[in-house]
């Protein structure tokens, strides 16, 4: 688990109700990069949601690490990418399978958000993160 | 309003009295799907306790008392909208209603015939004309539409005069914004040309109940589960002679008249369209929702409607930044909107955690959401189980999420 995601992840745990908990998430979304224009491409973009999420999940060989970079044109979705983000990026395949995104969002009161009715991008992430991790483990 | 008592009406439907995420239930989502008051829920589980059996299929008691209950609820189908019951076919629901009707009119219509539309519809009085259209090589059209989504009904007669279309296809009311359509003008114009007419009902029937030989449509169509009955259930009401020429769109047992191993004869409509074991336990709740509905006098249920849609549509446009999409003149009783450049999906997300159920999204209807140059909208949809409570609630948590997004 990467030192970013603890100290996220603890802020919110600390949050008094969940509309704290919202804002909290909503300003991380704001912390996050934009993505260029010019990447935000239909190939990018995690098909069949209401929220546009586009992402790009790559496998630096050098590194031999996960990058994951992502944007979404809502603010609770963005949010949570980059949640998802802090979990993830510069993980090598080894450690990404070692880490279940679901108990993560569990324990952060936010489980709802990888539920199928919700059709958020965030989940087909996690399972794009995960699958690339399978495919490049040892 | 002495004989409608909206807390009595309330206490019918038991998934309205519930907590969620800690708020009371705020349920405006009525155009996805109607809560069911507890005689559908009963109704349902009577069948399933005790009068489970085949129906049209045994000589045995259950299976008749299946039988006559299953058919008195055709009967109280064609009551409620006038009609006869031998113009009521069951279906899956208002989609497989109008694939059923496209699929049937496959070997009517050629490459010389126009199909008209219009750009609101649903998604499922969109896709299946454009099946058909791709099968008979027809072609496809749409009717025209002012800036504000609402028709130019003198224009549009004009373009159905026309463009001489073999079928009308038009909802009744929007999904997506509740605006009524004025149909009248149009099926004259349509029967004038010799067009056959098809209204999707799926919002207008619980609503509107309409009387459908003073309407005068060739084909209505609606889904249960958003009349107050089961999900899993809808129908179609066909003019009798236009439903029978119709080609048959499923086929096996109970349709057939006669069978040998190389063809087949089909009975007479409705039973034509209803092939294999129907939704049984689906159509005798839906009787029940029925019974239900009928005994609310039409006009008391469509003052109360409109009285809590005024309420609030005006307490709505209040708020700085709300842009309202929605025909408040001529509307079934949903908000269509937006808040500032807000993504709805925001929005509704922080609703839905004080409680209140919304739909955000393009509410199957794309065409329509480019129409008006949006990617999405919120929508509140009320029923006459809503109260003005229900309206201050969903208002004051509004406020709220507009104050956690600002
Ligand atoms: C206007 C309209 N037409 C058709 C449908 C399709 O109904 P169903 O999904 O019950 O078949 C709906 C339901 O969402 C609707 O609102």
């Amino acid at each position: 688990m990467t030192n970013t995601y603890q100290l996220i992840s603890s802020n919110i745990q600390k949050s008094t109700s969940w509309q704290q908990k919202y804002r909290e998430i909503m300003l991380l979304g704001k912390t996050l990069p934009p993505l260029a224009d010019i990447l935000k491409t239909d190939d990018a973009l995690v098909p069949g949601c209401e929220s546009k999420v586009w992402m790009f999940v790559e496998f630096d060989l050098t590194e031999n690490a996960l990058v994951v970079i992502g944007d979404s044109d809502t603010r609770i979705v963005k949010g949570l990418l980059a949640l998802i983000l802090a979990l993830y990026n510069g993980l090598t395949p080894e450690e990404v399978l070692a880490v279940n995104a679901y108990d993560e969002f569990e324990k952060l009161g936010l489980i709802s958000h990888l539920s199928a009715s919700r059709g958020n991008g965030v989940k087909a992430m996690v399972e794009t993160i995960q699958t690339m991790a399978k495919q490049k483990a040892l | 309003m002495s004989s409608f008592d909206p807390k009595k009406i309330r206490n019918d439907f038991p998934t309205l009295n519930q907590t969620i995420n800690g708020y009371p239930l705020v349920y405006l989502d009525s155009a996805a799907t109607t809560q069911k008051p507890q005689c559908v829920i009963d109704a349902t589980t009577q069948f399933y306790t005790s009068q489970n059996a085949n129906v049209h299929r045994g000589r045995h008691t259950l299976s008749e008392q299946a039988t006559t209950a299953y058919e008195n609820v055709r009967t109280l189908v064609a009551d409620y909208f006038k009609v006869t019951s031998n113009e009521i076919v069951w279906t899956k629901g208002a989609t497989e209603a109008i694939n059923l009707v496209a699929h049937g009119l496959r070997n009517t219509l050629t490459a010389a015939d126009t199909i008209l539309i219009s750009p609101i519809e649903h998604h499922a009085n969109i896709v299946p004309w454009q099946e058909l259209a791709a099968q008979s090589g027809a072609t496809l059209k749409t009717l025209p539409l002012n800036a504000d989504a609402t028709f130019d009904i003198a224009q549009c007669c004009e373009v159905i005069k026309r463009t001489k279309p073999a079928l009308l296809a038009i909802t009744h009311a929007s999904n997506t914004l509740g605006n009524i359509t004025d149909l009248a003008p149009l099926i004259a114009s349509a029967k004038a040309v010799g067009a056959l007419t098809l209204v999707d009902g799926a919002q207008g029937a619980l609503h509107l109940r309409p009387d459908l030989k003073k309407l005068d449509c060739d084909f209505y169509v609606f889904s249960a589960h958003k009349m107050v009955g089961p999900t899993g259930l809808g129908g179609l009401y066909g003019r009798y002679t236009t439903l029978n020429a119709l080609s048959p769109y499923q086929t096996g047992g109970e349709m057939i008249e006669k069978v040998t191993l190389t063809h087949s004869t089909y009975r007479n409509a409705p039973a034509k369209f209803e092939a294999g074991t129907p939704n049984i336990a689906g159509v005798l709740g839906f009787g029940a929702a029925l019974e239900y509905l009928m005994k609310l006098d039409l006009q008391t249920l469509q003052q109360y409607e409109q009285q809590l849609f005024i309420y609030a549509a005006s307490t709505l446009s209040k708020i700085d930044g709300i842009s309202i999409y929605s025909n408040l003149k001529s509307n079934i009783g949903t908000l269509c909107f937006n808040y500032k450049n807000e993504h709805p999906y925001d929005l509704s997300t922080l609703l839905d955690n004080y409680g209140i159920a919304v739909r955000s999204g393009h509410h199957c209807t794309q065409p329509l959401m480019s129409h008006l140059n949006l990617n999405g909208s919120l929508r509140a949809s009320f029923a006459f189980y809503n109260t003005t409570k229900d309206v201050d609630q969903f208002i004051a948590a509004l406020k709220e999420c507009i104050a956690l997004l600002d």
